[in-house]
C-alpha cells in the first residue's frame, strides 16, 4: 500500500482519500460501540451528553447505573441465570461437538456433506422458526419453562460454531501421530486425551468461546423456551430496552463490551498459539 | 501393473482371509467408529432441533380441531351443498347443538371458536351466546333447533357463516399458506383478502428488498476495507482486524441499544446536528422506530459478516498480478477492475449470501429500533404467536421464510461449501 515515489498527483490524492475512507468506516464499526463507554457514567437518567458531561465536569460523571445494576435483584437475578446457563449449554455443545467433529474428519464418512448441512442448520434456520419449534417441542417433553429446557436449547444453537471451529483445527491435524500413539499402546480414550484434544485444544477453546457468547446473547429462543426464572441479561435488555428504557442498559452494555473484549483477547491468544503450533508440527 | 494387481487381490492375510475381504472389513469398521462419534450429536440435533421444526411447521396445513370438536355437524352438512345459495337443514343445526353441547363439556367449543375467528370474524361471539343458550336444551323434546339458534345470534342465519364453517371442516388445509400469501376461501372459493388486512406479502417483500439493501451497503462498505485489509503489512492488518472483531464479537442487544442511543430524537447524532446548526431543535431528523433505523443499524451489525470473508478470499490473491498487468500498460482502475477484481468475487458471493440470510431472519434489532414501518417478516410471526396465538399462520409463515433461506443455504454450499465456512 506504500505509495511509490513516482505517482501522480491524482494517484496520491487517491491514495489519501482511500485511507480516509476506510478510517471513517472503522469509525462507523467502532464508534457505536465506543460512545455506550462514556456514556454510562453519565449522572443524569439522559441517554445522551450532558453539558457537564462535555465540560468534563466530574460533577457530571458518576457510577450510579452500576450501583443500580450491582444491587437491583431484577438485573442480579437476570446476571446470575445468564452466567449459571451459557456453561452448562457451552460445556454440551463443546462435549457433544467436538466429539462430532472428530468423527467427522475421519476420511471415510458416509453421507458427510448431509451430516454436515444437519449439523450446521440451527446456524441458518431464523431464530423465530426454531424458538416456535422448540417451544412446542419442550412443552411437549416438559422442558419448557425449565433451567435444562433453555440450555439445551442454548446448546443446540451453539453447536454449528463447535463444530466449525474444530473441523478447520482438525484440518491441519496429522493422524500419523494419533496411529503413533496406537502402535505404542495407547488405547484410544488414552490417544485422544494425550495427544489429540491437546493439538486441537485452540479449536476447541475458539469454539467453546463461540458457544458461550451465542447462549450469554440470545434473547429470542430463551423468550420462548424459557419462563420468568430463567430471564437472562439479554432479556432483561430487551424488555427494557422495548418498554421503560433505562439507563442502567448503558452500564450493562458497557460491562458486556468488556467481556467480549476479554473473549477477543483470548481468541486472538489461542491463534497465536495455533499458529506456533502448525509452524513446529511437520507438515 | 494387471498382474501386480491380481497378485495383491490373491493375497491372503493370516487366517486365510483374502486381503481385499480384510480391507473391506477395515474401512467398514472405520466408517461404524466414525458414525458411532457423530451419533449422539446427529441424534441430539434431529431430535432436539430438525424434528421440533418439522412439526411445527406440520401446524401449517393441520386442521383438525373443527373435524375433532364437532365431528357430527360436519357429517351432517356433507350433504349440504354450500353453493345451493339455501341454509343448511334442520339436521345440521341439531348435530351443532349435540356437539356443543359436547364440547362444552369437554371445554373444546371455544378451541374451534378461536380456529374460525383466524378466518373471519364473529364466530367466537356465535359460539359463545350459543354456549349459553343450549346449556338447558334437550335434543329429543326442545327441536327444532334452526329458528332458536338464528334467534340465539342471526350469525348462525347468515350464508356466510356455514360456508366458512364446510370450507375449513377439512383436517388438512390449504387456508394457512393462503392467508400467509394474502388470500381466504372463507366464502368457499380462493379470494384476496380485503387490502386493510394483507400485510403478509407487502412484509416479505419489504424483508427481502430491505436485507438486499442491507446486503449492498455492507458490500459497498466491506470492500475496501476487506481490501485495505489484505494489502498492509501483517502487523497492522492484525490491529485493524480487531476493529473489525471487537463489534463482531460484541452483543447483538449492546449493538442495538447503542444504535436505539444515537439515533433517538433527544440522542447524539441529533444534538451533534443541531449543534452544529445542519438541524433546527424542533425540527430534529427522525432516524428510529423507521426503516431509515433498521437499514443503518443492520448494516452496521452486519458488516464484519461481509468483512471476515472478503478478506480471507483477498488474503489469497497474488499482489503479483496487478503488478503484472501495470507493467504491461494497464493504469490503475484497468489493474483493480479486470485482474483484482474478478479474482474477489467468490468473496464477495460468499459475504453477500451469508449477510443476506442473516437479514431475512432478523428479529431483534427491526422489533427494537424498526417501528411499525421497519418491521420484518419475523416480527409478524412473533406477533402471530403472542399476541394472536395463531399457530397454523405461524407455520405457514415459518414454511415460506424457511424454504426461501434453504435455498439461499444451497446456493452458499454451492459457491463456498458448508465446510469453508470461516469464523473470525
Amino acid at each position: 500500500m506504500a505509495l511509490p515515489i513516482y505517482a501522480s498527483p491524482l494517484q496520491r490524492v487517491w491514495h489519501y482519500a482511500f485511507r480516509i475512507i476506510c478510517g471513517l468506516i472503522f469509525f462507523f464499526l467502532v464508534f457505536p460501540i465506543a460512545v455506550i463507554i462514556p456514556l454510562s457514567f453519565n449522572s443524569q437518567d439522559f441517554f445522551t451528553f450532558t453539558p457537564e458531561m462535555l465540560a468534563l465536569d466530574p460533577e457530571g460523571y458518576s457510577l450510579k447505573h452500576y450501583v443500580d445494576f450491582f444491587t437491583n435483584p431484577d438485573w442480579q437475578q437476570a446476571m446470575w441465570n445468564s452466567l449459571s446457563i451459557a456453561p452448562m449449554a457451552t460445556l454440551v455443545s463443546v462435549s457433544l461437538g467436538t466429539l462430532a467433529a472428530v468423527g467427522l474428519s475421519q476420511s471415510h464418512v458416509p453421507f458427510k456433506r448431509l451430516i454436515m448441512a444437519i449439523l450446521i442448520s440451527p446456524m441458518i434456520v431464523p431464530l423465530i422458526i426454531s424458538a416456535a419449534g422448540m417451544y412446542f417441542f419442550f412443552s411437549r417433553i416438559g422442558l419448557q419453562g425449565t433451567y435444562w429446557g433453555v440450555v439445551l436449547a442454548h446448546a443446540i444453537l451453539g453447536i454449528p460454531f463447535v463444530i466449525i471451529t474444530v473441523t478447520a483445527t482438525l484440518v491441519g491435524f496429522d493422524n500419523s501421530l494419533t496411529r503413533a500413539a496406537a502402535s505404542m499402546g495407547a488405547g484410544p480414550m488414552r490417544t485422544f486425551f494425550k495427544v489429540q484434544l491437546p493439538l486441537i485444544l485452540p479449536g476447541v477453546i475458539s469454539g467453546a468461546l463461540f458457544a458461550f457468547i451465542t447462549s450469554f446473547d440470545e434473547v429470542v429462543v430463551v423468550i420462548f423456551v424459557g419462563s420468568a426464572g430463567q430471564q437472562t441479561l439479554p432479556w432483561q435488555m430487551f424488555t427494557g430496552l422495548r418498554e421503560q428504557i433505562s439507563p442502567t442498559i448503558l452500564a450493562v452494555a458497557t460491562l458486556m463490551v468488556g467481556l467480549s473484549i476479554l473473549l477477543l483477547a483470548t481468541l486472538e491468544i489461542m491463534r497465536r498459539r495455533n499458529e506456533r503450533l502448525r509452524g513446529m508440527s511437520p507438515v | 501393473m494387471t498382474s501386480q494387481a491380481t497378485d495383491i487381490s490373491s493375497l491372503d492375510m493370516r487366517g486365510g482371509v483374502p486381503l481385499k475381504q480384510s480391507l473391506a472389513r477395515a474401512l467398514r469398521r472405520q466408517k461404524i467408529r466414525a458414525l458411532l462419534l457423530i451419533a449422539p450429536l446427529l441424534v441430539f440435533i434431529v431430535i432436539g432441533f430438525l424434528m421440533p421444526i418439522g412439526s411445527m411447521l406440520f401446524r401449517s396445513v393441520e386442521n383438525s380441531v373443527v373435524q375433532d370438536t364437532l365431528p357430527r355437524t360436519v357429517e351432517a352438512m356433507q350433504a349440504w351443498d354450500e353453493h345451493s345459495g339455501e341454509l343448511p337443514p334442520e339436521e345440521v343445526y341439531a348435530a351443532l347443538v349435540a356437539d356443543l353441547q359436547i364440547a362444552d363439556e369437554n371445554r373444546t367449543a371455544l378451541t374451534v371458536a378461536r380456529r374460525m375467528n383466524f378466518e373471519a370474524a364473529g364466530y367466537t361471539t356465535m359460539v359463545r351466546r350459543a354456549l349459553r343458550a343450549i346449556d338447558d336444551w334437550d335434543a329429543a323434546v326442545d327441536g327444532p333447533f334452526r329458528e332458536q339458534m338464528i334467534d340465539i345470534h342471526r350469525g348462525w342465519g347468515e350464508l356466510e357463516t356455514w360456508v366458512g364453517l364446510k370450507t375449513y371442516s377439512s383436517t388438512l388445509t390449504p387456508g394457512y399458506y393462503l392467508s400467509a400469501v394474502d388470500y381466504t376461501m372463507v366464502s368457499g372459493s380462493v379470494e384476496p383478502l380485503p387490502d386493510n388486512r394483507s400485510i403478509h406479502v407487502m412484509l416479505f417483500w419489504r424483508t427481502a428488498w430491505m436485507s438486499g439493501l442491507i446486503c449492498f451497503l455492507a458490500l459497498l462498505l466491506g470492500y475496501p476495507v476487506a481490501f485495505m485489509l489484505a494489502n498492509v503489512k501483517e502487523r497492522y492488518a492484525n490491529l485493524l482486524l480487531i476493529l473489525v472483531l471487537l463489534p463482531f464479537w460484541t452483543s447483538l442487544l449492546v449493538r442495538t441499544s447503542a444504535w436505539k442511543v444515537l439515533l433517538q430524537d433527544q440522542g447524539v447524532i441529533n444534538q451533534l446536528l443541531v449543534w452544529v446548526g445542519l438541524v433546527a431543535d424542533d425540527n430534529r431528523l427522525a432516524m428510529i422506530n423507521n426503516k431509515f433505523g433498521v437499514i443503518i443499524a443492520m448494516t452496521h451489525i452486519l458488516l464484519p459478516f461481509m468483512i471476515l470473508p472478503l478478506y480471507s478470499v483477498m488474503k489469497t490473491i497474488p499482489p503479483t498480478y496487478v503488478r503484472a498487468a501495470k507493467s504491461l500498460g494497464a493504469n490503475d482502475w484497468t489493474a483493480f477492475w479486470r485482474v483484482y477484481f474478478p479474482q474477489s468475487v467468490p468473496g464477495i458471493g460468499a459475504g453477500a449470501i451469508l449477510v443476506f440470510i442473516m437479514a431475512v431472519g432478523y428479529y431483534i434489532t427491526p422489533e427494537l429500533v424498526g417501528g411499525p414501518s421497519g418491521m420484518f417478516i419475523s416480527n409478524r410471526i412473533a406477533h402471530q404467536w403472542n399476541v394472536s396465538g395463531n399457530w397454523g399462520l405461524v407455520g405457514a409463515l415459518g414454511t415460506i421464510l424457511l424454504v426461501a433461506v434453504l435455498v439461499l443455504y444451497w446456493v452458499y454450499d454451492k459457491v463456498v461449501g458448508i465446510d469453508n465456512v470461516k469464523l473470525g
